[in-house]
């Protein structure tokens, strides 16, 4: 349709050269405030924290030694670069700690994305078979608690899952277990939480691949002796695989580095990497070791979001 | 009734809303407590948000976290929105992989490697921190929601109404301003509305980026809640679900009444 208008109209060719310069110049514009914003406060930033990953700590303000400075010259910059230290990464990988708060955090985030798909899924696939007439008011619905704030859901869960809370009164009461259970600070409410909180990024990516399906296909084969099970592995499952993939990652990445989580449900116990960056930054001051950690998380993240933006960006050629 | 809904599907729906909803229910209902623990019920009562408002830090926390909501979703959705026509309109450019992947990687990025980074940022540049910081750093990372948004709405936009305007004359930046914009405008809106609501509940990178004097809603909520769990933080969560709820319902009534008019309008002129 727009191909169609785009080869039948002539306005390129006939527009005046002064009104196509101010176009070109307004069109200039258009891309360059946003990506120059971008540039600045997101991609510089971590050049920052890159270089200050290398610095050591220091009392003053700002809590580091200045590394790779100007203020000496070409040269002295150039003399920096023999001078770097990698110090605060080998410290990361001497000490166990680091290590095993990155492979918790990937293990937790990884498990937490498989019960998000799972509990996910049938809801995404109820609400694609809704009738028509409802599924904007279920598509609400989802939303609508994202809109409530992240941190005020989280600490509902406080009230539930405390060994003098809710649902152990319920349990308690109905004779299903006979001792509180302890939940509160411990991995199984770190699970609750991130299920929970990130629910509506996995159901409504889902939502949309399992809308767009052709369901006569299913019909198809069923009438051919295919049993629903096989049917939906065979059918259902691959078409929906855009979605489930965006779900995924839209779970997973975030998950990795989260903080209010773990911070609030999964007490001290408990270790996550982004609990690990604002602890060495808010409680230690330590400026230099929390950039090294905000570095290799970035590495170990680079590649999922590498594969988010290009799931998006062929999302958006299919929409065309 | 649909014969293909069935009785597994509504199942799995209402078991889903359930587990949505339940703990903000709960949350809601013991606001009006009249107990001081949480969990146990000891009767109706509003005094909760009497003290509420009668706790000062709380109040100024509010002030703080509207004003920057609300700068900043407003920058956030102008700034998005250009980002959005970059990415629908302008295919081929310079560094359009770099851009597109500027604007998709916020919305992934874990909220500490954001805070840090743009603390250092303000840092190395000299700002002191504290309201203008926070509202800077809500801004650049709500804009890549809003250009999401926006730009689902562009995607899908007939452009053949932009050319016939063109064709008939109108200059692109008129055309823009005349039939692109009021086209996207729901699109524009909500992308506001996200902006908004994001800066209203981000603590982590309000954390990192604001400094005495700038305490944002969040910050106040979370340092209470280490400190002990209060039904006045329970209040305090309420009055703003039903703040956000009025919002949403307000919104989408609006919206499909604009709908409904406009199907009517479609119907009287392929009448007339």
């Amino acid at each position: 349709m727009t191909d169609i208008a785009a080869a039948v109209s002539p306005s390129a060719e006939t527009t005046a050269l002064p009104s196509r310069l101010a176009q070109g110049f307004i069109s200039r514009l258009v891309i360059i405030i946003p990506y120059l914003w971008l540039l600045f406060f997101f991609l510089v930033p971590f050049i920052i924290v890159f270089k200050i990953s290398l610095s050591q700590t220091a009392i003053s303000m700002p809590p580091y030694t200045p590394v790779l400075d100007f203020a000496d010259g070409i040269s002295g910059f150039l003399a920096g670069f023999r001078e770097l230290n990698f110090d605060n990464y080998t410290w990361l990988t001497q000490d166990a700690l680091y290590f095993n708060a990155y492979v918790t955090s990937v293990i937790i985030a990884g498990i937490s994305t498989v019960l998000t798909l799972i509990v996910g899924y049938p809801i995404a696939y109820g609400m694609a078979r809704a009738p028509a007439s409802v599924r904007p008011t279920l598509l609400m619905l989802v939303i609508l608690p994202f809109w409530t704030s992240f941190l005020i859901r989280v600490y509902a869960w406080i009230g539930i899952l405390k060994p003098e809370g809710l649902l152990n009164q319920v349990l308690l009461a109905t004779g299903i277990i006979s001792q509180p259970l302890i939940i509160l600070n411990t991995y199984t409410a770190i699970f609750i939480g991130i299920v929970y909180s990130y629910l509506p990024f996995m159901v409504l990516p889902l939502y949309s691949s399992l809308e767009k399906m052709d369901y006569s296909l299913i019909e198809a084969a069923k009438d051919l002796g295919c049993p629903p099970t096989s049917a939906f592995w065979k059918i259902t499952f691959p078409l929906s695989l855009p979605g489930v993939i965006a779900g995924c990652l839209l779970v997973f990445i975030p998950a990795v580095g989260e903080f209010v989580i773990p911070d609030l449900l999964g007490g001290s116990q408990t270790l996550m990497i982004g609990k690990t960056l604002w602890n060495e930054f808010f409680a230690n001051r330590d400026w230099p070791v929390s950039s090294a950690v905000a570095v290799i998380l970035l590495l170990l993240l680079i590649v999922p979001i590498m594969f988010f933006q290009r799931a998006q960006a062929r999302a958006q050629e299919q929409d065309k | 009734m649909n014969a293909t809904w069935s009785r597994f599907n509504i199942t799995s729906i209402v078991l889903g809303f359930a587990f949505l909803y339940l703990p903000i229910v709960l949350l809601i209902v013991f606001s009006f407590n009249e107990s001081k623990l949480v969990t146990v019920w000891g009767g109706f009562s509003t005094k909760w948000y009497v003290s509420l408002f009668h706790n000062q830090g709380l109040m100024d926390a509010t002030w703080v976290t509207a004003r920057v909501g609300v700068i900043s979703a407003t920058v956030a959705t102008v700034l998005g929105t250009l980002a959005a026509i970059t990415l629908t309109r302008y295919t081929r450019f310079k560094g359009r992989v770099l851009f597109s992947g500027m604007v998709f990687a916020p919305l992934v990025m874990p909220e500490v490697i954001t805070g840090l980074s743009l603390l250092l940022l303000f840092v190395a540049v000299g700002l002191d921190r504290g309201f203008f910081t926070v509202t800077l750093a809500h801004i650049t990372f709500t804009m890549c929601f809003v250009a999401v948004v926006v730009q689902s709405r562009l995607v899908s936009f007939d452009r053949s109404l932009e050319e016939a305007a063109m064709d008939l004359g109108a200059p692109p930046v008129k055309t823009f301003f005349q039939i692109t914009l009021p086209v996207i405008m729901p699109a524009i809106i909500s992308g506001w509305m996200l902006a908004f609501t994001l800066s209203l509940d981000d603590l982590v990178i309000a954390s990192f980026t604001s400094g005495p004097g700038a305490t944002t809603l969040p910050m106040k909520i979370y340092s209470q809640v280490r400190l002990g769990v209060t039904p006045e933080i329970n209040a305090a969560c309420t009055i703003l679900i039903a703040v956000v709820a009025i919002g949403v319902i307000i919104a989408s009534i609006a919206n499909k009444r604009r709908e409904v008019q406009r199907q009517r309008d479609e119907q009287a002129a392929q009448r007339g």
